[in-house]
């Protein structure tokens, strides 16, 4: 049976930073090891403060559920100003009343139960983020160490 | 059906994955053969305490549901 899992988390929105955080902390709490390699948008996680700041966007995204029931809003709607930020409103609303986690109490507890939080040294690089931008606890390091975590025996996925 | 506990958690109302994460938790801080009563009402909890238990070795003593209450009975195994 594995004894790792190593997750690749590639995206900032709103939406996809929930399941990395989800199964790891599962996984963690199932006495597995974990390390998350988060990079490039992904880096928006764990930036300082903003794990609750994500936003979630209609554009493109026609599974997401219609403001009003039954009455079916065209997607080209998105691209209107303010429809990420109503779309975000939305989604957190029915986060709040489902009593899901907030997405900085996952990574605090992620953090708390020694899930190790990695952060791509060259999608910093290249998106001029620097480590004092990330919460504490990160470690920074390249594709090499996450492959040396992974190849031990791990459930890889990406999100 | 009842069991004896040691401890009791409450994780009514809570969601996917925080009863998994409080129980690990509670349970950590058990002796060796106590047992924790965990309340839940996140319809997933069954089969997730079930996997829960199995992969990390702890014994589900027991389970009820009572009109979408469930009630679980672990008790620390090692």
């Amino acid at each position: 049976m594995a004894k790792r899992m190593a997750i690749i988390s590639l995206h900032g929105s709103l939406d996809a930073g929930y399941p990395p955080l989800i199964l790891a902390t599962a996984a963690v709490a199932m006495d597995m090891e974990v390390a998350i390699f988060f990079t490039f948008y992904g880096l928006e996680i764990i930036k300082k403060g903003n794990a609750d700041k994500l936003q979630v966007s209609p554009i493109a995204n026609p599974a997401m559920p219609q403001p009003i029931p039954g009455i079916s809003v065209p997607n080209i709607i998105g691209v209107l100003p303010g429809m990420t930020a109503v779309a975000t409103g939305m989604m957190n609303g029915w986060m709040k009343k489902a009593n899901v986690a907030k997405l900085s109490e996952l990574l605090e507890i992620a953090i708390e139960s020694g899930v190790r939080i990695i952060a791509c040294q060259m999608s910093m690089d290249v998106m001029g983020i620097k480590k004092e931008d990330l919460i504490d606890g990160v470690e920074v390091a390249g594709a090499a160490a996450f492959i040396e975590f992974a190849a031990d025996d791990a459930i890889a996925l990406t999100f | 059906m009842s069991f004896n506990f040691d401890q009791e958690l409450d994780c009514s109302g809570l969601a996917c994955p925080m009863p998994i994460l409080k129980t690990k938790k509670a349970v950590d801080g058990l002796q060796i053969g106590q047992v924790l009563k965990m309340i839940a009402t996140d319809p997933g909890s069954l089969p997730d305490i079930q996997a829960w238990t199995s992969k990390t070795g702890h014994e589900l003593v027991g389970h009820e549901e009572d009109s979408g209450k469930f009630t679980f009975y672990i008790k620390r195994a090692k």
